[in-house]
């Protein structure tokens, strides 16, 4: 069967890198002697796949992986198994069986919603009108890994939050499709804000259908 | 001081500009977080070197669960942050902290450092300074953490003795319940002790050695005249520690979020070793042999294996071979768990085809390559390092190896053996190509082999003690040969240690007290990370001996007087030294002295503890019964063998 796992990762494991976070599971899953399948091969992997990766120091709230298990099991089993063997800065979110020939996770991605609070007062009319002349752009023009690229179509949405107290933060809703991803910290960089001065969090991750 | 969450919030600024910032943020599973107020005793236990490497010492391991059982302490862990790390947390003003709490470390009651090799010295200073802990011992009042130190290095605790409060000689698991009982003691608001109360309790306990209460007098030489201690709570010996039986080990390894040198559970089958190899200081000071049952073994391995997700168990122990039901634990190892995708090792194997049985039972692959530490390639060497094994059985064995499907072998040998000479090197590239020629004709062209070659360390508490270790030049010119001979053949590959770490190490093992102002110099003038190419800094380690006006050949290649006094002779490792010094004779004449399961040579272990053996007789121990009655004193159960008879 095909399981779809949506979860937190927080605190100390926002420090965990992509490739990190797979051995993770790949141990979390064997602690929970869940029947996973393995690859084919000399050296056989479980087939667990992550949906997107997400940059280090950014905290989630709602990660997705797909992880096949040779046998069918009750779905509220495998939540109630891992969730005594994973570290206590992942949390299950939500388990759900997926059918077998929807293709890979990782094409399914769309766009990613975060969460960024500022650490450093910022001046709310100054960033707003910030914020709308990019939205109001055309194109942004930026480099890459030294090679040129335009910003604005990978940004979907930017909002600026004024809480009741005064506090100001952001949210934004940014490409994350295979070869098109934005990243917070270019919009950030953008806005002319560091991102040393903020706290970054996933919310959540958008799919197709 | 600052809180955790100051802590946090600074790190929080500067992790992102430190390689594998998962090294220093702690949340891994089966890591143990109290309540802070709640524990009376607070013990941060320090293993001086990156996480990387120390997360999976098995030592500190057991200790932290000792503390962490106790409801009256926590203990928690800290680790040498890299040089990255460090510069930025010296540039934020952030001290070293626990991570489990993110407590500052100076704000436990207790730090226990793991000393298991020398190269950990400068690292250890690096850590109090990191704390904000003043370096020397007597600096300290009653506002600093109490630090202790023990592990191999501590056979000599002397270059240390002014950094570290209290050394714990030998076996951990029971000693560290009394310390911490003193310190808790000692604490209480009623007439609170005073540092110097607190630590002339910790003298009197057994296996605790307390340096700041001992005074060494120098004889016109500069060899050791006397150490003697300058308190009556000060014995005038401090014998190690041991305990009788091994306590059940431990099944809830941390399991680290990043990648580390060995993402693995370690279970250790069985403490000491009776083939008496004369380099070998683990073997020699870890006496008597214990072993651990079948059963325990494999109920821990599962225990383990299943709260922690590994993919490799290690079954530990100098010489697996010894362990009297190898056979029967390898059964049951693979038939517990078959089809469970896990890989085993078990290091330390004889040259011998019933190994490569062994191996063969264990392993489904054989990518992993088949080691055997031969040692030395003649047959002289073999009998001077009382590790004798002709010729023909490793060419035998490793022919079985590669028959069996091995395509890689790594053997072992160390150069700078004492009266070694040129030819003794040349043999071991010898060796190496015939094993290679021979491995061809049972396996064809795609065997490889692999030379492990390090440098001999005469280390305290060993029939080598007396021993100078071998020059610069000459290691470069041993070096140089083997360089020269596997230069041409690629399926050879070839390690070895760089003279300077094997300098810096000898130095450090057989030092005296003056050693310490020389570390001190040294690390001041930035060297740590002793045992990193990036932090290696030999001509700073030169400049502070010629600051303190001392040579550091005394330490490293003099040969020692038949009578001197060693820096550590008031430490006893339980070893008559009049066993050490005949095993030394036995050697210059090539005398070998067999596995000590067949003979008791009377090393000084069944004197020092016949209570403890008395008390527990039978296959627990491999020494002989002890049939004597016990003495109708009600004194301590320690009898302290004469020393230097």
């Amino acid at each position: 069967m095909r399981v779809r796992i949506t979860f937190t990762k927080q605190n100390a494991l926002r420090y965990i890198g992509h490739l990190d976070l797979h051995s993770l599971w790949e141990r979390a899953m064997r602690r929970a002697e869940l029947p996973l399948a393995y690859s084919q091969g000399f050296h056989p992997q479980p087939k667990i796949s992550l949906a997107a990766a997400l940059p280090l120091g950014f905290s989630s709230r709602g990660e997705v992986l797909d992880v096949r298990l040779k046998e069918d099991i009750p779905i509220e089993n495998i939540s109630k198994q891992l969730t005594v063997s994973l570290p206590e800065d992942i949390k299950i979110i939500k388990v759900e069986e997926v059918a077998e020939n929807l293709p890979a996770l990782q094409t399914q991605v769309l766009s990613a919603a975060y969460d960024v609070k500022l650490t450093e007062p910022v001046e709310t009319s100054e960033l707003t009108r910030k914020v709308e002349a990019v939205m109001k752009s055309e194109s942004i023009l930026r480099e890459r890994r030294g090679k040129s690229y335009d910003l604005r179509p990978l940004i979907e949405m930017i909002s600026v939050i004024t809480e009741p107290n005064g506090t100001v933060w952001l949210k934004m809703t940014l490409a994350a499709r295979e070869g098109a991803t934005g990243r917070p910290e270019e919009v950030l960089s953008e806005l002319g804000i560091e991102s040393e001065t903020t706290y970054v969090e996933r919310t959540r991750l958008i799919f197709q259908g | 001081m600052l809180t955790p969450e100051q802590i946090e919030n600074k790190l929080n600024r500067i992790l992102l500009r430190v390689q594998k910032p998962g090294r220093y943020v702690g949340g891994e599973l089966n890591s143990i977080r109290k309540d802070w107020a709640q524990a009376k005793t607070k013990v941060a236990f320090v293993f001086p070197d990156i996480y990387d490497i120390g997360v999976s010492n098995v030592g500190l391991k057991v200790l932290y669960d000792q503390i962490n059982q106790r409801e009256d302490a926590l203990a928690e862990r800290a680790y040498s942050p890299w040089m990255d790390m460090e510069d930025l947390m010296r540039q934020h003003e952030i001290p070293l902290y626990a991570l489990e709490s993110k407590q500052p470390l100076a704000c436990f009651d207790l730090i226990g450092f793991s000393l298991p090799y020398e190269t950990l010295y400068t690292n250890t200073l690096n850590v109090l300074d990191l704390s904000g802990i003043p370096i020397h011992s007597l600096d300290r009042d009653e506002s600093h953490p109490f630090i202790i130190a023990g592990g191999h290095a501590a056979t000599n605790p002397e270059p240390m003795y002014k950094f570290i409060d209290a050394f714990v000689i030998g076996e951990g698991e029971e000693v560290i319940h009394d310390i911490v009982n003193v310190i808790q003691k000692g604490k209480k608001k009623e007439g609170k002790w005073s540092r110097l109360e607190v630590l002339k309790e910790l003298a009197k306990i057994d296996g605790v050695y307390v340096p700041q209460f001992y005074e060494t007098t120098y004889m016109e030489d500069g060899t050791v005249a006397y150490t003697e201690p300058t308190i009556p709570e000060a014995p005038k010996l401090v014998n190690k520690r041991i305990v009788a039986k091994l306590p059940p080990p431990p099944t809830k390894f941390i399991v680290p979020n990043i990648e580390v040198v060995h993402n693995r559970v370690s279970v250790e089958i069985m403490r000491g070793c009776t083939r008496g190899c004369r380099f070998c200081q683990a073997g020699m000071i870890t006496r008597p042999v214990r072993e651990r049952s079948v059963e325990e073994v494999v109920e821990a391995a599962d225990a383990a294996i299943r709260s922690s997700g590994f993919e490799e168990l290690a079954l530990l122990s100098l010489s697996s071979s010894d362990y009297t039901y190898v056979k029967d634990l390898v059964d049951a190892i693979s038939k517990r768990f078959e089809g469970r995708k896990l890989t085993v090792s078990l290091p330390s194997l004889r040259i011998e085809s019933v190994s490569v049985d062994l191996m063969e039972k264990l392993k489904q692959h054989r990518s992993g390559g088949f080691t055997l530490a031969p040692e030395a390639a003649t047959e002289k060497m073999r009998r001077i390092i009382n590790k004798f094994i002709p010729d023909e059985d490793i060419i035998n064995t490793t022919n079985d190896i590669y028959a069996r499907g091995w395509t890689t072998i790594k053997l072992y040998f160390m150069i700078g053996h004492p009266s070694e000479t040129i030819e003794d090197v040349q043999a071991i590239a010898d060796l190496c190509k015939r094993v290679l020629a021979e491995g061809r004709k049972v396996a064809g062209w795609k065997v490889k082999l692999h030379a492990g070659v390090s440098t001999f360390v005469p280390k305290p508490q060993t029939p080598f003690q007396w021993v100078a270790s071998d020059t610069r030049e000459n290691i470069l010119e041993k070096q140089a040969l083997l360089k020269r001979e596997f230069y041409k053949d690629k399926n050879i590959k070839l390690s070895w240690t760089k003279p300077e770490d094997t300098l810096v190490e000898s130095w450090l093992s057989r030092g005296d007290r003056r050693m310490a102002d020389v570390i001190y110099t040294a690390w001041k003038n930035g060297a740590k990370f002793d045992a990193w190419d990036e932090g290696r800094k030999f001509e700073t380690w030169m400049q502070a001996f010629a600051e303190h006006g001392l040579d550091h050949a005394f330490y490293t290649h003099r040969q020692r007087r038949t009578d001197e006094v060693f820096p550590w002779e008031h430490i006893g490792a339980a070893l008559r030294k009049n066993f050490l010094f005949q095993d030394f004779r036995m050697s210059l004449e090539g005398e070998i002295r067999v596995d000590c399961r067949l003979n008791c040579f009377a090393c000084g272990i069944l004197p020092t503890f016949a209570n403890l053996r008395r008390e527990n007789p039978g296959e627990g121990w491999k020494c002989p019964d002890v049939k004597s009655p016990a003495p109708k004193t009600n004194k301590a159960n320690i009898e302290l063998p004469v020393v230097g008879d």
